[in-house]
């Protein structure tokens, strides 16, 4: 039974020639290219790194070798672990409080006229240079970081909402108003669905913020966490120790930038993304 | 020729109403740093529409078609003037009127369903209710395979079907579309015309739309306004004289009727047109 299936397959469609696939090198062009890439780069600095003073430099596999001893003592799982509470609880916190202030100041000129001011300041200004101010309100614990970490990740994710909200074409809100919507109905329904990609550009861009936040958090606050670990690491002059932390840091930023792209594709299908505000 | 329905076909009473506008004007004021300008586009404009009836505006652009159906679905407002539907002036817009959009307008994260029944959401339709009407009119405009479908896996013609199909779930009782056909191929469109014309044999709702297209304006209406600019004003209303009911709208084109009224309403519209281009100061 399955035999003749497969021959009257064949004969169905046997003028059709073999459709060659491109070779492998052919199909992942970009992506041999960027991996040649970073093996010369690694290569190059391994061999000048060994010929370095240890105290100024690190190599590849010294920093791998660190990397292992770190994982094992359980050093480095606790740093990270200590690192991304307060930064997820942050960024989700500024997501909590910059996506409906972006929505209420996108939607009513009054409102941008009234707190317009404040996000284009804080979106503007250095905002490490509270961070003393900080200290002295919240101490040195966990709830200075969070709001370190809520500070700085805020303003970018209430600027995207704002422009998505004024991206949001007059003809799809004059639909609602034609079937007599409510003005709640017309925000919840039509506003807040037609924002969802510039909201999602803002958290990617909060993500990263996000990361930044928490080292230089760690760097003022208690010493702790991955930027504790880089700050203990280079008073030791423990250089291979200081480049595990900042590895572990690069990952991370990458991985929740990338992890927050994925998720735009999910919420919105229907959209490309809207990267219209990146800074 | 007293009563343009007479010989047309009168549907069976269900929603519809008249519509009356009475004396509409309309200015817009643009500013362009200190220069304010004045456009009249709208100036003392008068029209009843019969229940039932279909009516074409048309002109040149600027002629102000646009606005009136934007006035008569209540999204503007008129500076003077006003207009009835069934005897009671607008102030807004209202349950007795809904408008095919250009473009359709849909909400593309919405599927063809969910489009549909954001009408009767935005009216506080219980859940079950609403899908119901919602399915029933996908069935009517013949998308009743494509309800899951967000708008970027529909067709263009499709799209403007689930924007029609949006407009009649809340039964309006004045149907308006502004260009709905536009944007589409015409073989898409021509097929959408008949879809209105037996939509209206169904439901004998009031149709007001707007079209640049001569051939849709004499094939779909009772009556065809052809509108002039500067200021915008009804310059001749044409009724026309096609057998009803028209079912078969190739015949209907073949047909000499629908060659002559169309030939004099675009001689009409072109003499209007040059002698706008005259009228107009030369630019240096």
């Amino acid at each position: 039974m399955t035999t003749t299936e497969h021959g009257e397959q064949r004969a169905a469609r046997p003028a059709e020639p073999a459709r060659t696939r491109p070779p492998f090198h052919r199909r992942h062009r970009s992506g041999l290219i960027t991996t040649a890439s970073i093996v010369v780069v690694l290569a190059f600095w391994e061999i000048t790194g060994r010929r370095m003073n240890p105290i100024f430099s690190s190599y590849p596999s010294a920093i791998v070798r660190k990397f292992d001893v770190q994982v094992r003592s359980g050093l480095l799982p606790q740093a990270l672990l200590d690192s991304l509470q307060p930064l997820l609880l942050g960024f989700c916190v500024a997501a909590l409080i910059g996506i409906p202030v972006g929505l209420l100041i996108g939607r009513y000129r009054a409102a941008d006229a009234a707190l317009g001011v404040y996000v284009t300041a804080g979106y503007a200004m250095p905002l490490v240079a509270l961070i003393p101010l900080f200290m002295l309100w919240f101490g040195l614990g966990f709830t200075v970081k969070v709001v370190i970490v809520v500070v700085m990740t805020v303003f970018p994710i209430v600027i995207n909402t704002r422009a998505g909200v004024r991206a949001v074409p007059r003809a799809l809100t004059e639909v609602g108003t034609s079937f007599m919507a409510s003005e709640l109905h017309i925000v919840r329904k039509i506003i807040l669905p037609a924002t969802v990609p510039h909201i999602m550009t803002g958290l990617r861009l909060g993500i990263g913020r996000a990361v930044i936040a928490i080292v230089i958090a760690e760097f003022f606050t208690a010493i702790g966490g991955l930027g504790g670990q880089i700050i203990l690491a280079g008073q030791r002059f423990d250089t291979a120790g200081l480049f595990v932390p900042v590895t572990v840091l690069m990952v991370l930023g990458v991985g929740l930038t990338h992890l927050v792209g994925w998720l735009e594709t999910k919420v919105a299908p229907w959209a490309g993304p809207a990267d219209t505000d990146q800074d | 020729m007293t009563d343009p329905l007479a010989e047309k076909e009168k549907p069976m009473a269900a929603n519809q109403a008249g519509v009356s506008i009475e004396d509409v004007s309309k200015t817009f004021v643009t500013r362009t740093g200190k220069q304010v300008d004045e456009v009249h586009v709208l100036d003392h404009v008068s029209l009843r529409v019969e229940p039932g009836e279909i009516v074409a505006l048309t002109g040149l652009s600027g002629c102000g078609k646009t606005t009136l159906l934007r006035i008569l679905l209540g999204l503007e407002r008129a500076d003077s003037g006003r207009v009835l539907v069934n005897g009671s002036e607008v102030t807004g817009c209202g349950a007795d009127r809904s408008m095919v959009f250009q473009n359709a307008q849909l909400f593309p994260w919405r599927s063809a369903l969910g489009n549909v029944e954001f009408g009767l959401e935005a009216r506080g339709v219980p859940k079950s209710e609403r899908r119901r009407t919602a399915l029933e009119k996908l069935e009517l405009v013949g998308l009743g395979h494509a309800t899951d479908r967000r708008p970027d896996q529909l067709s263009g013609g499709m799209q403007q079907r689930v924007g029609l199909a949006r407009a009649l779930s809340v039964d309006p009782a004045v149907l308006l579309m502004d260009e709905p056909f536009g944007a589409l191929d015409a073989q898409t469109r021509e097929g959408l015309q008949a879809e209105v014309l037996r939509i209206h044999r169904e439901t004998g709702k009031t149709i007001i739309f707007v079209t640049h297209d001569l051939d849709e304006a004499v094939l779909l209406a009772h009556r065809v306004v052809l509108m002039a600019p500067n200021p915008g004003r009804i310059d001749r209303i044409f009724p026309i004289e096609l057998p009803a009911p028209r079912t078969d709208l190739v015949t209907v084109r073949g047909r000499k009727e629908f060659g002559a009224q169309r030939h004099e309403i675009w001689h009409r519209l072109m003499t209007g047109a040059s002698a706008q281009a005259a009228a107009e100061p030369a630019t240096t």
